[in-house]
This record gives structure tokens, sequence and C-alpha cells, in this order.
């Protein structure tokens, strides 16, 4: 029944990739807000409960405040996904739609637990006693991890589709549990849920690293900084090690995806790891070579063999300068996050205090964008690496586009807006930083105005 | 086993559950347009903000199931709808956004200039995002996406009189929700002023509702005949007769101030009529595809039928805690109580 009748304009495939590319980058940032904020702000309310130090009450409710608009923007940014997914690829939700379903299904029980108690522990907070509020929280962690899970497992089906069978173009036979469990599942969903906490972690640090730059050195700022820091910094080298896992199962999997992250042309045993560089006429230069460096970290043999780019035909490789240096940056952001969490982690064992150097402080400030970068780089590998296949060896992206004239008005629309709702979501959010708290008597309702503000 | 039809019903109560509670969350946006000059319209904003507040996120949930249900169960029948109405749906899904961010930035700005622009947009694209999503329930109602991608008119398959009369059927229908639950709410927090602004506006938005309910019916009987037919004499003459019904009664009951009732009422009305219509077109989903045609395969559909069901078991509960938390006295506990 499905026939694509038009031919599609290389502007509007090239629209609608960017429309993706940019409604997922912009949502995966907020979604791991989601994901990670909660766990942290529920440790700080715990933990004023368990001590009854106003601080960490006071610093649980400016987080849940600024947990509502997160999760409000999150929210909608990802319904946006949900109608792109069949507005940009009908072709292959109109075929795999089938196939991709059970997991986004599950994700929607997900998103209605998340939202149904974030509502409750946002509002209610002052009509529940602590006890309670506290445990209407644990949904929300449960449901925010689940969610990242489902939606990670379905875009690991796109890498590694398996768990069906075509014959003329249409699925005549699917195992959705299958699909849902394919082989790049485990790594690709473990290492996302891990960034999630990352990115949230150091992004809410980097908020108290910032006033405590400024000389705001009272214990607020103080536990503001080292909870959400000390999630992270924890999170960290176990990150290292699952991407590591990732990596591994790109080389299993994936070839052509490794060659493009390290820029291998030619097949060959005891291939090097290429450091920086870039890609001219099918050649990588100007890299640091780290001899059989590729070879052992990527099957642990120094003289495994590494399939090269020139394996496959031209129009079956992804663009290989972005996906190599993408590569680079994740990797490089994860041993810098990596140094600064063992900086602290060091300092605080000896002397129970940050260390002196404001370097650390300066860089702890930016932690949470290197978070982010490293997130989004980790992405554009995965995405962009899979090109040119929208379903990895099965269905190719230009096949799946929307043919509909005027996909990149479309994508020109999309991006205003998000431009203005990046705008005023950065707006919002400094606003809701930049506001003094006031400590109040410590059970006063807390903060006693707080109430459906 | 008709696995099909059973997701097929799964996924109607999901679009109805999102007319009557997401419905009303964007009623609640239309009537923040109307509400007039910020201190003259504060009382009214801040009642519709109140109510809305902590469930509108809970209640847009149910239109990712429409989507999702829909892309799993009729993966093609999906593919057409959105390849064709790709401008509605993405000037909807642009309202979506405009909309639950802006009211969420408004809840948290303290300056008036951006409690006026914020509200602005959160209120414009209350009242879009609906129109829009009723011209695509115009564009299937009259027949106008076919099967296969893109196969249909970019353009006038939504541009076209039953689309234009579903977009505002579809904007009506939220307002006169919205205006009936408010009522009873500004009851329950204890302003009388607000009671009867809210009412007079539920009576005259139940007398436009039941002006474009027949010129919805005008416009069908030349538009799109075959479903006026199945729902004037055929199938779903019933469900006709009760939202009709149904429509009347609700204004006779707000008239006699029968706040809680006239809920039920208003909500039975909206619900048959997206009945009606679901089962004035089944079994055509899309022109001359029936839905064993475009149903997804066994087990897909009971995968995801279990799923729904566990599904129900957990929500079902949480949201009526949910709903019934901020149902009871708005007034915060004094009783704070101490660790
Ligand atoms: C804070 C974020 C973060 C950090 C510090 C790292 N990653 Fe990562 N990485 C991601 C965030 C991320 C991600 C954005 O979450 C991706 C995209 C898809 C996915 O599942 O995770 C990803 C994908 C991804 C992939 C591609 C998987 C695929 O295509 O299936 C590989 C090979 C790695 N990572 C390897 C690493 C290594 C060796 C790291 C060591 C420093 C590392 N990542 C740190
Ligand atoms: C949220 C984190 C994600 C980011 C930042 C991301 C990033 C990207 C990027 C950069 C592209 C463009 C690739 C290109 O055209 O060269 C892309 C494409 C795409 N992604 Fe992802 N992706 C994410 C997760 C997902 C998930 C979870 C899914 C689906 C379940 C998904 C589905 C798609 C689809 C359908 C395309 C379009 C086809 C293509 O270009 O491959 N993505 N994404
Ligand atoms: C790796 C990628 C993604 C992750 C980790 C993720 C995670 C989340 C989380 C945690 C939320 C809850 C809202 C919040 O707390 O901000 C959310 C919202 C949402 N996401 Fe994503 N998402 C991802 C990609 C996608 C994709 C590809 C889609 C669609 C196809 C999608 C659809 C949605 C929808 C519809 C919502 C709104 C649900 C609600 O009302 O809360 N997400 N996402």
């Amino acid at each position: 029944m499905l026939e694509t009748a038009l031919d599609v304009q290389p502007i509007d495939l090239m629209a609608a990739r960017l429309q993706m590319a940019l409604s997922l980058g912009w949502h995966i940032i907020i979604a791991c807000y989601g994901v990670g904020m909660p766990a942290i702000t529920v440790l700080a309310e715990w933990r004023g409960h368990r001590t009854g130090d106003p601080n960490y009450a006071l610093l649980a409710r400016r987080w849940a405040k600024a947990m509502g608009v997160l999760f409000a923007v999150g929210a909608v940014s990802g319904t946006i996904l949900s109608f792109e997914m069949g507005l940009l690829w009908p072709g292959m939700m109109g075929v795999y739609g089938e196939v991709l379903g059970l997991p986004f299904t599950l994700e929607g029980i997900a998103f209605f637990i998340e939202a149904i108690f974030l509502g409750i522990y946002l509002y209610a907070w002052d009509r529940l006693s602590p006890r309670v509020h506290l445990l209407t929280a644990i949904p929300v962690l449960v449901a925010g991890v689940a969610s990242a899970f489902f939606v990670v497992a379905a875009n690991a089906w796109m890498q590694q589709p398996t768990g069906f069978d075509v014959a003329d173009g249409r699925v005549i036979s699917v195992d959705p549990v299958a699909a849902m469990f394919n082989p790049a599942t485990p790594a690709q969903t473990v290492h996302m849920i891990l960034a999630a906490f990352m990115v949230a972690g150091f992004g809410m640090a980097s908020v108290y690293a910032v006033s405590l730059l400024r000389g705001r050195r009272d214990r607020y700022h103080m536990l503001g900084f080292l909870i959400p820091f000390a999630v992270a910094a924890v999170v960290t080298p176990v990150q290292i090690g699952v991407g590591d896992w990732a990596a591994h199962f790109v080389a299993d999997n994936q070839a052509v995806k490794l060659a493009a992250m390290e820029g291998i042309f030619e097949t060959q045993r005891g291939a090097p790891l290429h450091i920086g560089g870039v890609v001219i006429d099918g050649e990588m230069r100007y890299a640091v070579e780290i001899p059989y460096g590729l070879s052992l970290l990527a099957h642990f043999d120094p003289n495994a063999e590494i399939i090269g780019l020139n394996e496959v035909p031209e129009d079956q490789r992804p663009p290989v300068n972005l996906v190599h240096l993408a590569f680079q940056v994740m990797v490089g952001a994860g041993f810098a996050l990596l140094a600064l969490s063992v900086w602290l982690a060091i300092v605080w064992k000896r002397q129970k205090a940050l260390p002196r150097s404001a370097w650390f402080l300066r860089a702890a400030s930016v932690s949470g964008v290197l978070a982010v970068l490293a997130l989004e780089a980790g992405w554009i590998v995965t995405e962009v690496g899979r090109q040119p296949w929208i379903v990895y060896g099965v269905m190719r992206t230009s096949e799946a586009v929307n043919p509909a004239p005027g996909l990149v008005y479309g994508f020109v629309l999309v991006a205003v807006v998000y431009a203005i709702l990046t705008v005023a979501t950065v707006y919002v959010l400094r606003r809701l930083a930049r506001d003094i708290p006031v400590p109040v008597a410590p059970q006063e309702a807390d903060v006693s105005d707080y109430r459906i503000t | 086993m008709p696995l099909a039809e059973i997701l097929l019903a799964a996924m109607w109560i999901c679009l109805t559950a999102y007319a009557l509670f997401g419905g009303a969350d964007f009623g609640g946006g239309f009537w923040d347009l109307l509400a007039g000059r910020a201190k003259a319209g504060r009382p009214q904003r801040n009642l519709i903000e109140h109510s809305i507040g902590p469930i509108w996120e809970a209640n847009h949930v149910w239109l990712i199931f429409v989507i999702v249900l829909a892309w799993t169960g009729m993966p093609s029948v999906f593919a057409a709808i959105s390849s064709t109405l790709y401008i509605p749906l993405t000037l909807a899904a642009l309202g979506i956004i405009a909309r639950g961010s802006a009211f969420a930035f408004r809840k948290v700005s303290t300056e008036l200039w951006q409690q006026r622009l914020f509200g602005a947009t959160f209120a414009a694209s209350s009242v879009l995002t609906p129109f829009f999503l009723g011209t695509v329930a115009g564009a299937l109602a009259s027949d106008r996406v076919p099967p296969g991608i893109a196969a249909g008119h970019p353009i006038w398959s939504w541009v076209n009189p039953t689309s234009m009369v579903s977009g505002l059927f579809a904007v009506g229908t939220t307002a006169y929700l919205a205006a009936v639950y408010l009522t009873q709410d500004a009851k329950r927090v204890g302003d009388p002023a607000l009671v009867e602004a809210f009412r007079s506006r539920a009576l005259v938005a139940g007398g436009v509702m039941g002006v474009l309910a027949v010129a919805e019916l005008i416009v069908l009987s030349i538009d799109a005949p075959q479903l006026f037919r199945e729902l004037t004499a055929g199938r779903a003459l019933p469900f006709t007769i009760v939202s009709a019904a149904a429509g009347v009664a609700s204004l006779v009951l707000m008239w006699r101030r029968s706040f809680l009732a006239v809920r039920l009422s208003a909500a039975l009305a909206v619900t048959a009529l997206l009945w009606g219509w679901g089962i004035g077109q089944y079994p055509e989903i899309l022109p001359g595809a029936t839905v064993d045609e475009v149903a997804a395969t066994e087990s897909v559909l009971s995968a995801n039928l279990i799923a729904i069901v566990v599904a129900g078991i957990l929500v079902i509960p949480s949201l009526w805690w949910l709903y019934a938390m901020f149902q009871r006295d708005q007034r915060p506990a004094e009783t704070v109580p101490d660790k």
C-alpha cells in the first residue's frame, strides 16, 4: 500500500535531517535533566529531613521549581518528536512503525507515571507529610530512567534491526520483544542513562560553582555545588567504562561506523588510534597516531583486523570528518570531566574542602556545558555514523523521508521557534537562579509563598 | 479475537480522554485570551492557572498514546496521515510547544510585561492548536487523505469546508468544556463572581456549539455524504442522538446551576460525538483501506495490548489520586506536620 510517489528534493531531505537533529538534540538536553534532576533533588530533600538542616530543604525547593519549568519544556519538545517521526520519516514509520512500536507504547506509560507523580511532587508539597512526599518522588525517578531506556532501545533497533521479517516491502512477522532487546540495546541504554546523570549533575553544579567563584561561599551554595557534583563525579568513571563497551559493540557490529570514527580507509591489521586530524581527499592528515592503538582497544588484540571505509562504495559511507571530530570531542570531554572529578576527590579526602585554586571552580562552572557537549557529540557519532542508513543496512534515509514539497520551509519555521524557545528558557532559568533565596525557619512550610507560584 | 479492533478502540479511548481533559486545558487558554485586561482579568486567569497547573502535563500524554498507537497498530495509515497533512500537523505541534512552555514560563515570571507576553502566547496557541487538530479530523472525515505516502493534496486536504468547520468545532468544544469545568472549580474555591462569569460563558459557548453542530452537519451532508448518512440514518445514529440530547441537557443543567451534573453531561456529549464519528467511519480507516488491510501483525497487536492493560492498571489509580488531590479543598493544609 505504500509507494513513494514523488522524487525528493535533496534540499528537503537535508532540511528533514536537520530538523530531526535540531529537535532531538534540543530535547535530549532537557530530557537529561528530567532523568537526573529528580534524583538529585530528592537526595537533597531526604538529607534535609535526616539532618534538619534548612539549607537542604531550601535547595530541594528551588530545584523543584526549576524542574517544573524544565519538565514542561521537556514534555512539549518530546511531543513534537513523536509528530516528527511521521511528518519527516513516513517511509520508515509506514513500514517499521509496528516493529518500533512496543518501546514507545511502554514509554507512554512511563511518561504518564512521571507526569502524574511530578504533578503531585511539585504541587502537593505542603499537603503531604514529608515521608509521603518523598515517596511520591520514587515513581518519578523510576519512570524517568525507564523512559530513557525505552526511547534509546527504539533508537538501538535502528542501529541493529532485529526481530522482523519482510516480504515485498511489507513486514510480515514481528517479534516485538526481540526488536526491543536488540544487540545494541544494552550498551546504548546504559551509556545514555549515565550520560543523563552526568549532564544533570554537572549542569546543576555549574550554577553553584559560579556563585562560589563570586564569593558566595556559605553553606547553602557549598551544598548546592557538592550534591550534584558528587553524583556526577561518581558516575563519570563508570561512564567511561561503558563508553568502552559501546565502542566494542560498534567495532563488532558496525564496522563502517568505527572506520568513520577513526578515519581508517584501508583495511589493516595493527591499526593505529588517530587523535585529532582531518580527512582530506580520502586520507587522514595531521593526526597523532598511537600505533596498534585501535586494534588493541577495539578487539583487545594489537593485530586485530580493522575494516576500512574503502571496503564499501562511497554512497554507503557516513561523513567521516564530522563523525571523527564528534568522537574526539566526546572522549576528550569525558576524560576532562574525569580529571575534574578526581581532583576534587583527592583534595576532599585530604582536607575536607574544595581545592583552593580558583581554576577548580572555573573548570567546574563549565563542566555542565562540557557534559552537554559530550552528549551531543555522542549522538552525532551514533546517528551521523549510521548514515546513509536510517535503519542500519535495511532502509536508507532518503527512502524514508516525506516526499511532500516544501519541507525546507517547515524546517525554517521550526528553527525559528526553537531559537525563541531557547532564548526564553535560558532567560527564565537564569532569572530563577538569580532570585536571592531567603532561608526561612526550618519547617515554616519551608517557603510559605511557594504554593502554586 | 479481533485484536486490531480492540487496539483501535483503545486508541479511541485515548483520543476521547485527550478531548475531555486535554481539550479542557486548551479551553482554559481560550478563556484566558478573553479574560480582559491584566488587572480585571486577574481572578479568572488565576483560577485557570490554578486548575490547569498540576494536571496539564498528565493530560497531554493521552495525545502521545494516540500517536504511538496509530503508528504501532496501523503504520501505513499513520504514514499516510502525517505525510499528507504535514502542514496542519506541524502547526499543531508548534502550537503545543508554544502553549506548554509559555504556560510554564508565565507561572514563574514576576514582571507584568513577561506575564503578558507569555500569557498571550499561551492563550493564542491554545486556540490555534485545537483548530489545526480539528482540520486534521475534518480531512479524515471527508476522505481527503488517500492511502500512500503524501498521496493527498498538501493544501486542499485540510483547507476545505469540512476541515474549516471541524476546526472551529474543535475550538468551540474546548472552550465549552473548559467553561463548564471551571464553573464548578470557581464554586469550590468559593468565588461567586467567578461562578457567574464562567456560568454565562458556558451558556454562550453551549449555544454557539449548538449552532456549530448544525453547521457541521450541513457541511457534512454536502462534503462528506457517506459519513453524514451514517450519522443521521446509519449505525452512528444512536450516538448522534445521545450527543445532541446531552448537549441540550447540559444547557438546561447549567441554567439550573447543577454544576457537577453538567460536567458529566457535557463530557457525554463530546464522547458520543467522537464515537459516533469513529463508528460512522468504521471499517474504512482511509478511503478504500479497511482495518483488516492496514492493521499491524498479530504479535505486535497482542504485545501492545498487553502493554495497554499494564498502562491501565498503573495509570488509572494514579490519575485518580492526582485529580482527587487537586479537586479537594484548595486551601493548603494549615498543619504542615513538623517532623
Ligand atoms: C556525558 C556524556 C558522555 C560521555 C562523557 C561519553 N559518552 Fe559516549 N555517548 C554518549 C554520551 C557520552 C551519548 C550521547 O549518550 C551516546 C549517543 C548514543 C548513546 O547511546 O550514547 C554516546 C555514544 C557513544 C558511542 C557510539 C555508540 C553507537 O554508535 O552505538 C561510542 C563508541 C561511545 N559513546 C564511546 C564513548 C567513550 C569511549 C567515552 C569515554 C570517554 C564516552 N563515550 C564518553
Ligand atoms: C536524543 C538524542 C538524539 C540525538 C541528539 C540524535 C541526533 C540525530 C542527528 C544528528 C541526526 C541526523 C543525522 C544525519 O542526518 O546525518 C539524527 C537523525 C535521526 N534520528 Fe537521532 N538522535 C537522537 C536520538 C534518537 C532516537 C532516540 C531516535 C528514535 C527512536 C532517533 C531517530 C532518528 C531519526 C528517525 C533520524 C532521521 C534519519 C537519519 O538522518 O538518520 N534519534 N538524529
Ligand atoms: C535519547 C533520547 C531521549 C530521552 C532520553 C528522552 C527522555 C525523555 C524524558 C525523561 C521525558 C520526560 C519529560 C522531562 O522530564 O523533561 C521526555 C519527554 C518526552 N519525550 Fe523524550 N526522550 C528522548 C528522545 C525522544 C524521542 C526520540 C521521542 C519521540 C519519538 C521522545 C518523545 C517524548 C515525548 C512525547 C515526551 C513528553 C511526555 C511527557 O508528557 O512528559 N523522546 N523524554
